[in-house]
Formats: structure tokens, sequence, C-alpha cells
């Protein structure tokens, strides 16, 4: 933790202050939970092709054990979360809304859930070269745990002409309510120190650097006493250095963009990766888990979700295996049901996706389940839409400089060409900063999805 | 573990999921509050006519927004204050002895072609309180250049006569009434106190009188007519700007940049040109700075072209006071600058995070340097940096893509 945090006013320039609402979950400990009967593995939780299942209906599967390989660099494996038997191989309904092929395991009752492991790896082997962790990282079928789903193997193999000297492990956790990162960081500090040795010797970079939002202290002094416990290892094998930074609390912080700006006060250019600047941004939930796995050979079958949300009875963070149908968990934690009708939304509440069907699995990108009560959604007379009165509060929200004043209009009138070039429309991320402030309640961050779907469809039919 | 969920109903709704506390409702009632404010003040300094005045010319706004919005000319209804504001603000620059028609008539105008005619809230190119002063001062030059003296004793028992002029009929002349308020001044004991009907402006422009500082800021121990007192106008911008109703870079750059402008002028030839405080005090600079100029629908949205904007005003309206036949400018100067708005805002675009900009922009405030060399602040000899660097330059048979074996 750096004496400059202090003075530094700004970590990167505009972003919004939505409340954290974190106290609920933020000091409950992370507990299991127990198994559902019927676990759905969807094939494609991440970003790429969806995966090949190698496994026929009725057959007897081990927690752990490969139900499906990857088809392509960008696509990843994935593995039976339970010991049971396949029940079917067929379309089932997903967070996004559309139903999608997947895995539908039956637990089976009375198993002792045992893990099956693969060979593990040692960080203090000598011998271990970078494209063995990618490959154990891959084995793995380790993805973004933020959310973003992207491959964790892709991400940490780096291209031949590049080179990687920084780790920077975004320990920010910027959404309001999600607790799962702040607890990981806090409990598996050894394993998240762990992970990034791995990731620092995949990569060849030579330095980590692990930034935390000032609201989770505990987290900080919890990463720093891990450090130390490694440093004379580190020193020995020459593996370079680890740091944990603080960073102001402020959304969207956990976006890479914002957070090498936080930290180094950097802007990557439009259109490039942080790897342009010899970087790699790792979330911290996903090097602790690339961290507890590795040394034992496993595969990602669980993962950290928080539940919580004012209709929550009995909120916290829980291991939960993937496939776990939203519905269990629900049930698990208990509704407050008095007014008829809920918000149930997988993520945080300001990226996240609301579901429509509570039969939708978690999956290996889901980082909290977040139930809202009538009273705690967005009221009727909030949604009512005014005509935009150019306050200028989205303009000054913008982390990423853009008019969504301006750009709002032309999606309306339906001028996305002029959008995406002279109003730089790919490079919003939509953190939803703007329809978060807006005075006037207009859907700006939901108009600028559907406009980059349109033009989206527009190049792949002019192709 | 058994309670069964008993989900009735599930809403679906894009993200995100929460709001934000500010709303239009909520910035427009802050507003008209404060104009409220100003009006009692108003009403104070100048009695009953004033407050004849005021509804007459905001009850002119209210209707005419009732009856665009009851014909759905345009979408917003009366809830949202704006019609309220604009109908206030405009009763404000007027003289209080305005004839009651012709407020109701400047009234009506200002919303239906300063907003209606634009498409309502929003929408309007130009303060719809200006365009209905610019109206009236365009179709009663003489009413509207009639101003009446504040803090008159008897100003709650009597109304002044043009007020209650006859529609279609020009205001009487004030002369006689004018004389017998002195007259009543005189027998209280306060004869030395000479009252005018010329704002300070007009008695600088023409006569070269300068009013001093303290009566222009406060406005509430003279007799010379200053409108609403600057200091009451500052203390509620103050509070507006405290809950981001109004951006306060406007006001500010307004303020500062006539201030140097007058300054500048004034070192020139102090004789002919008035100080940068009374410039800035005088008039209706202030009023016009924190309230008209700040009007969000016609002001730009960026923070270099709020202060462009601001500049401008400033900048035109010692221009058109001091070199042309006007003795006031500030009216004109923002309609002005309402109209190069979309030009402003043209060339005062944000510059997009990671396009353009310089090196400088890309290092600042950077707290660990970008070169790999670079290793720990606190222990910098811990690891030769360069051994690292050499021992983990990647191989290029090393970078290939792991080959999966095939099961």
């Amino acid at each position: 933790m750096s004496f400059l945090t202090y003075f530094r006013s700004e970590a990167f320039s505009r972003g919004s202050h939505p409340p954290p609402n974190k106290s609920r979950t933020e000091s409950l400990p992370i507990h299991r939970m127990p198994f559902c009967d019927k676990i759905v593995v969807p094939l494609s939780q991440h970003i790429g092709k969806e995966s090949k299942p190698i496994v026929k209906v009725g057959e007897f599967v081990q927690r752990g054990q490969l139900i499906a390989s990857a088809d392509g660099w960008l696509s990843v494996p994935q593995h039976a979360p339970v010991t049971g038997s396949i029940e079917a191989i067929e379309l089932y309904p997903s967070a996004r809304g559309v139903w999608q092929k997947s895995i539908i395991i039956k637990t089976q009752g009375g198993s002792s859930q045992t893990k099956i492991s693969g060979t593990p790896l040692n960080i203090n082997d000598k011998k271990l070269t970078e494209s063995d962790i990618v490959q154990a990282i891959w084995d793995t079928g380790m993805v973004g745990l933020g959310g973003a789903t992207f491959p964790a193997h892709a991400k940490l193999s780096v291209p031949k002409q590049a080179q990687v000297h920084t780790i920077v492990v975004n320990g920010c956790e910027c959404e309001p309510y999600l607790t799962c990162d702040h607890r990981a960081m806090l409990e598996y500090a050894d394993d998240l120190i762990r992970g990034i040795r791995f990731a620092m010797k995949a990569t060849g970079a030579i330095r980590a650097i692990i930034g935390i939002e000032d609201n989770k202290e505990d987290a900080v002094q919890a990463v720093e006493a891990a450090i130390e416990k490694v440093a004379e290892e580190l020193k020995a094998n020459e593996e370079g250095s680890i740091h944990c930074e603080m960073v102001p609390t402020k959304y969207p912080q956990g976006s890479e963009k914002m957070l090498l700006m936080a930290l180094f006060g950097v802007e990557i250019q439009s259109g490039a990766l942080p790897i342009s600047l010899g970087m790699v941004v790792n979330n911290a939930g996903t090097l602790a888990a690339i961290g507890q796995l590795l040394p034992k050979g496993e595969s990602l079958v669980e993962r950290i979700v928080t539940v919580t949300g004012p209709g929550v009875k009995k909120p916290g963070n829980y291991i939960v295996p993937i496939g776990t149908p939203v519905r269990f968990i629900l049930e698990y934690v208990g509704l407050n049901d008095d007014y008829p009708s809920h918000q149930i939304i997988l993520g945080g509440p300001m990226m996240g996706q609301a579901i429509a069907s509570i039969d939708v699995p978690i999956t290996k990108g889901t980082s909290g389940v977040l139930v809202f009560r009538q009273p705690d959604m967005i009221e009727a007379d909030r949604r009512k839409i005014y005509p935009c009165i150019k306050c200028g509060e989205c303009v000054d929200t913008c982390p990423m400089g853009l008019n969504p004043s301006a750009l709002g209009m032309l999606a309306v009138s339906q001028e996305y060409e002029t959008m995406a070039e002279k109003y730089h429309l790919a490079d919003c991320f939509e953190c939803g900063c703007c329809t978060y402030v807006c005075p006037s309640n207009i859907p700006l961050v939901q108009q600028f999805r559907v406009s980059k779907q349109i033009l989206r469809e527009r190049a792949a039919s002019s192709k | 573990m058994n309670n069964k969920t008993t989900l009735n109903l599930v809403e679906i709704r894009p993200s995100p999921h929460i709001k934000g506390p500010r709303s239009v409702e909520n910035i427009m009632r802050r507003v008209m509050y404060m104009c409220i404010i100003l009006a009692i003040c108003f009403v104070l300094q100048y009695g009953m006519s004033a407050l004849l005045s005021i509804i007459f010319v905001t009850g002119g706004s209210l209707l005419t927004e009732y009856y665009l919005c009851k014909t759905k000319t345009q979408s917003s209804g009366l809830h949202d204050y704006s019609a309220a504001i604009t109908g206030l603000l405009l009763a404000l620059t007027l003289p209080p002895g305005f004839p009651l028609w012709m407020g109701f008539v400047a009234g009506a105008v200002a919303i239906a072609l300063g907003k209606g005619l634009f498409g309502g809230l929003g929408y309007n190119v130009f303060n719809p309180a200006l365009i209905g002063r610019a109206f009236a001062q365009a179709a009663f030059p003489t009413a509207i250049s009639t101003y009446t003296p504040s803090m008159l004793p008897n100003r709650f028992l009597e109304i002044i006569p043009s007020t209650l002029t006859l529609p279609m009929m020009a205001p009487p002349s004030l002369k006689t009434w004018l004389e017998a308020q002195q007259q009543t001044l005189t027998n209280l004991g306060n004869g030395l106190d000479a009252i005018t009907s010329a704002t300070p402006l007009v008695l600088w422009k023409f006569d070269f009188i300068a009013t001093p500082y303290f009566d222009l800021f406060t406005g509430l121990y003279t007799h010379a007519m200053i409108g609403v007192s600057p200091l009451l106008v500052i203390l509620c911008g103050l509070y507006l700007a405290s809950q981001r109703c109004l951006n306060w870079k406007i006001p500010v750059s307004i303020i500062l940049s006539a201030a140097c402008l007058a300054w500048a002028l004034h070192s020139y030839d102090p004789s002919r040109f008035a100080t940068p405080c009374f410039t800035v005090l005088s008039g209706g600079l202030i009023l016009g700075a924190v309230f008209m100029a700040t009007d969000m629908a016609s002001s730009p949205t960026t923070p270099l072209g709020m202060w462009l904007y601001g500049i401008l005003i400033g900048f035109l309206t010692v221009m058109i006071r001091n070199f042309s036949g006007l003795p006031e400018g500030v009216m004109y100067a923002i309609l002005f600058a309402n109209a190069a708005t979309p030009l402003i805002e043209k060339i005062s675009q944000r510059r997009v995070f990671g396009t353009g900009g310089s090196d400088k922009h890309m290092r600042k405030g950077a707290t660990y340097p970008l070169h790999p060399g670079y290793i720990s602040r606190e222990e910098h000899s811990a690891v030769t940096p360069e051994k690292v660097i050499m021992k983990h330059k990647p191989k290029p048979e090393d970078r290939r893509k792991p080959q999966r074996e095939e099961q």
C-alpha cells in the first residue's frame, strides 16, 4: 500500500459512485452450498466456440471428470461438477435468454463427491515451462471468473512478437453488492499469490501488481501478509516481485482500462489490448482459483458466488457447483416474498443480467445472484422517459470520454454509422454510468447496445 | 432448504438495475424554489405591482404550457415545473410596473415561441424566458424601459398606475406619480434621497453617474432601480451549484470574463468605461449568469464548451454595454451564445479515452514507470532487472500455442 495513494485525487477521470451495498455480505466467510439433484452444464460458458461433449447419455461420471473437450483455441473443456449419471444432452434455458446445448447430470445420492485430480504442478519446480502452465490452465477449463469469461489460458499465453513485463491483478470488484472477490482475496490470499506466480511464469512477467479498491482494506492486509510469506522464495527463485496497491473506490474501476489508468496513469489506445503495453490484466478470483487448482491438478467445477440483495433472507458468499440452477440457490437462501414481484440478476446491478427463468444454471462467469423486491427496483416513475435536457451529467460521468447525450440522440434518429465514426461508439464498454446518472431516465446504454448489435449485423451482412 | 420459492412474477429489464438519485423533477423543483425566493425578494422591493406582475406573467406561461400539453404539441407536462421557472424568471427581468396584459402576453410568447415551437422541454434552442423578454422589448419598447424606484414607503398600499393599463392600451406616463412619491419621501424626512426612474446602467451610460457598490450588491437600502438583489441571486446560485442543479462553470466564466474585459477597458479610459465591479453588479448580469445562461437545454454539455460559452457571454455583454446604443446587453449576449451552442459543442468534444492525446496525456499521474526494468520502489536492488528480462525473454518456440492431445 503506497503512501502516495492518499494524495492521488482521482483514479481515473469521471465515473460514478453508486451506493456499494456490500456491508451485508462482506464480513460473511465463504460457505459451501450442498449439491443440487440436477446439475446443468451449458457447453458455452465462455467466449468462443462451444465445447464438444465426449460423454453419452446414461454414462456415469465422477466429479471433476472431463465431459466436454475444447473446440479450438478460444474454447475450454468442461468438467462434471458432481458425481452422477448423464441424464440428457439437450437445449436448456440460459441467462442470456436463448436456449443453449447443455449436459444435464443427475447427482448420485450418498456419493462422497471426491474430485478426480490430474497431474499436479509445483510452482517451485525449476523445470516448469511456460507452455506447461498454459496447457495446465487450459485443462482446468478456466475462464475469466469476473464475468467476461475470456479463456484464461488464451490470456496468459503471450503472442510471439509481444513481451509481457507486468501481471495486473484486478481486485477492484467495483460492482455494488458483490463481495465474492473480496472474500476470495481475504480467505485464499495464499492461493491468489500462488496463482499470480503461475501467471508470471506463464507470461514471463517480472512483476505483478494487485489493485484493490480502498473499501477493502482487510483484503489489502491479507494479501500483503501473503506476499510477505513468499518474499524469500521469490527472491531465491528470481521470479520478480509482487505488490499490492490501493486505488480509490469508484465505478467502473474494475474495467481493465480504468484500472491501468488508476495504477499507472496510462491510457490503452482505443481498440488495443493491455498487452500492447506489456501488461496482462487478470481477475483476482480467477488467479486465486488457478492457484488453488493447479497444485492439485484439479479442474474448475465450482466457483464463489455472492448471493445477496434485499430479497434474500440468508445472504452470503457461497461455493456453488457450476451448473446449479438458480432455483436451488434461491430455495437454499430463502426469499422475502412479501412483495409479489421480484427481479433476479446474475452478476452485479450495473452490468448484470436479469433472468426470465429461475431454472437457468450458474455458469463459470456468474459472480453474484441478486434478488430485488418490488420496492428495490427502479420505481415506475423513475422509468418515465423525459426528453434529454442536456444537463451534461452523462458527459461528466462517462469514463471513456464519450458524449452519451449526443450518441443517444443519434441512436433515436438511427444514424448508427455516424455514432461509430464520429462519436466512437465502439469504445463504449457498456458500464451503464450514463443511464445511472441520467435525470431524464433515458435508457442510454441500452440504446448503445442495440446500436452496436445493429452495426455488427450490418457488417456481417455486407461481408 | 425446504422453503419453497413462491415467485409469482419475475421482472426482467436490461442493466443497469439501479438508478442514481437525480431526476428532472428534482432539478427543476429546486430551481423553482430558488426562483420563488427571488420573487419574494422582488415583491419586498417593489410591492403590490411586482406581485401582480409575477402572477400574471407566470399565469401566462402556465396557461400556454397547459394548452400546448393538452393539444399534445409537446410531450412533457406542467409537472416538470419548467414553465413555472420560465414565467418567474421572465417576471423578474421585467420592470415592476409593467402593464399586466403585456406581462401576460410576454409569458405566453415565452412558452409558445421559446419552447413549444421547438418541441418542448429539452428541445429549446434559446432560453424561453429571454425569448419572452426579447419579444416584450420589441413589442413594448416604452413600457419595458419605464422603471420605477424600489423601496418606496407605500409600495404595499398602492399600485403603480401603469400596472393596470387596459389591454391594447399604452401605459400612462408615470411623471405625476413619481412626483407624488418624491413628495411622500420628503414628508417622511428622507428628502435627501432623490428618487430616479433610471437604472444604474442608464445613469452610467448617459450621465456617467456610478451607483455605490454596496447598494448595487444588496439592492435593499436605496431607491435606485436595481432589480433582484445580486447578493441573493449569488446565494441561491451557490445552493443550486452545490446540488448540481446548475453548472458552476458557466456563471463563473461569465463573471470572470466580463470583469476581465471591463478591467482592461477601465484601465484604458476610466472616465468612459465602468469599473469591473460596477459592470458585474449592475444590470442583470448576475441574474443572467446564474439563472438564464445556465438553462441546461440551451447551454453546452461539455466542460470545455461551458467555459467557452460563459466567456462568450461575458465578452458580448461588456461589448454591447459599452459600444452599442443599448445600456444593457446581457439578454442579447445570452441569446447569441445560445445560438452558438451547437457550434461550441462541436469544437469542444472531450478527448475520447485512448485516442489522440500526447505522451503527456498518456503518462499523467503515473505511479509506476512503464519500462520493465522497474521492480519495486522499496527494494530496488532485490533483483537485477536486466538479468530477469533476459532470462524470461520469450523464445519463439515457447510462444506457440500448446497443442492439445486428442483423446
